[in-house]
């Protein structure tokens, strides 16, 4: 086992040093000088010369490059242009908002997801089974943005039963952080709940159709039994990795419910840098969310084979 | 000369069952009919609609919809159904455009992976699940930061993002039919490899490479929306569904028809690419016929 996870990680290392690459090469398509870009209205030659300097500009790109990335391992993702502030202390100070909210989202779309799949599995054929496909496609074919808007319409202006946009810390007051999470979170979780729903649904019909399922019933088990016990613990295996991999979609999907919700968090932090054009910032985040989801990739694979006894012998 | 008249009688059946297949699946029907129908209106733009999609009429600001504006004005009195009508054709060529890019770059690149292996794959799959690892959309938003704001360059942030899905698919097709003994065959007479790729793989990935295409309109449909509405896609005056959500939201209890009408319209037109998509997969699927 530690032999598989130790080779999983050699592998994921070139992954990262492409990442940083392709990240450092996004400065490289700004059009123009990059230093006026940066200097603003600032035209000002010994100012233009001194930035070239600091961001090594008159060397060679390469040489860049192993000057970007030697500063990125110590951990200087650079300086915010607008700020002031590290790059990592932005990111690290929005990060718990965002997992915050990834994690609500989680727990929704696991709640919905997986129930309504193994319904309608297990009713495949039925108008429950339609219903529940209607569903999970219109789910999947709602832009976000668009379905947290109409719920602010409805829930916080017509009903006003929620907060419309805002964020408590929990610290601060617990319930109210909760009431201004659920809304951003079921419209960050319902994407999800959809595609969860149809991978478990098609994970327990490829299950429900295997030979020890038939056995189960055959012995004269229960519905319930065979169901729960013998079906479900295998479908759920590739459920579970789906999950984790699914978390790094949620990250990103929560660039818009922020915006929407005004939610303070990483994914407001950079849209707000590009339309302040500042840049390392851009670079960080897309850098950590890139490098988190090589991690998250990493870990589902060792839970992949941590769940599957089949697996977990083999190694 | 028993094997060629047997093709000829095989593939046309195979065919037909195919079109049988999906033009008996009622949801897939709805889907072409959904794309259609959005096709139709984004063709026929102009003629369509009955207002002047661009100039501000500052007589005409917020009004709810009525006979003469159908889906109401905007917060500078502009037909909101004139502006979603010729904003369909940003949104789907923004959809057909971006895809075209993902495909063209990615069938070539995931072909050349699979089919040579050795270092080639090796770099060109580090290189893809690199772009995998950062989410789509995040991807795109960096891109089309550092590319500036416009239609064109969300379009090409969309493609670029949206290409590794194209080489993976591409790649793991090709790992199956390289091994087929008429590529043995073919590889056996001293056939150029280009040759090899054009003739005899490619025509056998492009089934899948279809309904990853379709599905991928539904998806690149939703980016474009989600960058206009942040301000990164269409740029103001010119209409696009998701830049209209994005002055909207500013207004949702005084003019909530701003937000309703345009978010139905993203709604529909992904729904129905994704039935299309799904049907289009239930029909080449060799398992379900």
């Amino acid at each position: 086992m530690l032999r598989f996870i130790a080779r999983r990680i050699l592998i994921a290392i070139p992954t990262i040093i492409i990442v940083s690459v392709l990240v450092f090469t996004l400065q490289q398509l700004l059009p123009g000088d990059p230093v006026l870009t940066m200097a603003g209205e600032e035209r000002d030659p010994e100012v233009l010369a001194f930035l070239r300097e600091k961001y090594r500009l008159n060397d060679p790109v390469p040489i860049q490059y192993f000057a970007w990335i030697g500063q990125v391992l110590q951990g200087n993702l650079g300086i915010s242009l607008r700020t002031d502030i590290p790059v990592l202390t932005l990111i690290l100070g929005k990060l718990p908002v965002t997992l915050e909210l990834a994690i609500f989202a989680m727990i929704i779309a696991l709640a919905i997801g997986i129930p309504t799949g193994i319904v309608s599995a297990v009713k495949k054929g039925t108008s429950v089974d339609y219903a529940a496909n209607v569903v999970a496609l219109s789910g999947l074919s709602i832009p976000n943005f668009w379905l947290g808007i109409l719920l602010i319409m409805l829930v916080s202006v017509r009903w006003q039963l929620l907060p419309a946009s805002g964020f408590v810390p929990p610290s601060e007051d617990l319930w109210l952080n909760i009431k201004t999470m659920i809304m951003p979170a079921f419209v960050l979780g319902t994407g999800l709940a959809a595609s969860l729903m149809r991978h478990t649904r098609s994970a327990m019909l490829g299950v429900l159709r295997s030979d020890y399922i038939r056995t189960a019933r055959a012995k004269g088990l229960i519905s319930r039994v065979v169901i729960m016990k013998h079906a479900l613990r295998n479908a759920l295996i590739p459920i579970i990795t789906l999950s984790t991999l699914l978390f790094g979609e949620l990250l990103a999907g929560a660039v818009l419910t922020e915006q929407i919700f005004t939610i303070p968090g990483f994914g407001k932090l950079v849209v707000d840098a590009v339309f302040n054009r500042d840049y390392a910032v851009v670079q960080g985040v897309v850098l950590c969310t890139a490098v988190g989801f090589i991690i998250m990739n990493l870990l589902a694979d060792i839970l992949y084979v941590l769940v599957n006894p089949r697996l977990r012998h083999a190694q | 000369m028993t094997i060629a008249i047997a093709d000829d009688l095989v593939l046309p059946r195979k065919r037909n069952r195919i079109l049988s297949k999906f033009l008996g699946n009622r949801s897939a029907m709805m889907g072409a009919g959904l794309v259609l129908f959005f096709i139709v209106i984004a063709v026929l733009a102009p003629l369509i609609a009955p207002h002047d999609p661009i100039k501000p009429s500052f007589s005409t600001i917020r009004k709810a919809p009525s006979a003469i504006f159908w889906f109401g004005t905007d917060e500078l009195g502009r037909d909101v159904f004139s502006r979603m009508v010729i904003g369909a054709r940003a949104s789907l060529m923004a959809g057909v455009v971006s895809v075209a890019i993902a495909v063209l770059l990615g069938v070539p690149f995931g072909l050349i992976s699979g089919y040579f292996g050795g270092w080639i794959d090796a770099t060109i799959s580090r290189s893809t699940e690199a772009m995998l690892a950062i989410p789509f959309l995040i991807f795109a938003i960096a891109l089309a930061a550092f590319l500036g704001p416009s239609l064109t360059n969300a379009m090409i942030a969309i493609g670029l993002s949206a290409m590794p899905i194209f080489v993976r698919l591409t790649r793991g097709q090709v790992l199956t039919i390289k091994a087929e003994d008429y590529v043995e065959g073919a590889r056996a007479i001293g056939l150029p490899n280009f040759w090899i790729i054009l003739r005899y793989i490619l025509p056998n990935v492009l089934p899948p490479i279809l309904v990853q295409a379709t599905l991928t309109v539904a998806t690149a449909i939703i980016a474009e929306a989600s960058l206009s509405f942040l301000g990164l896609g269409q740029q103001p005056p010119n209409p696009s569904w998701g830049s209209m959500l994005n002055t909207a939201k500013n207004f949702m209890s005084q003019a909530p028809w701003m937000s309703f009408f345009p978010g139905s319209a993203i709604f529909l037109i992904v729904l129905g690419f994704n039935l299309f998509g799904d049907g289009l997969r239930d029909a080449l699927d060799p398992r379900e016929n």
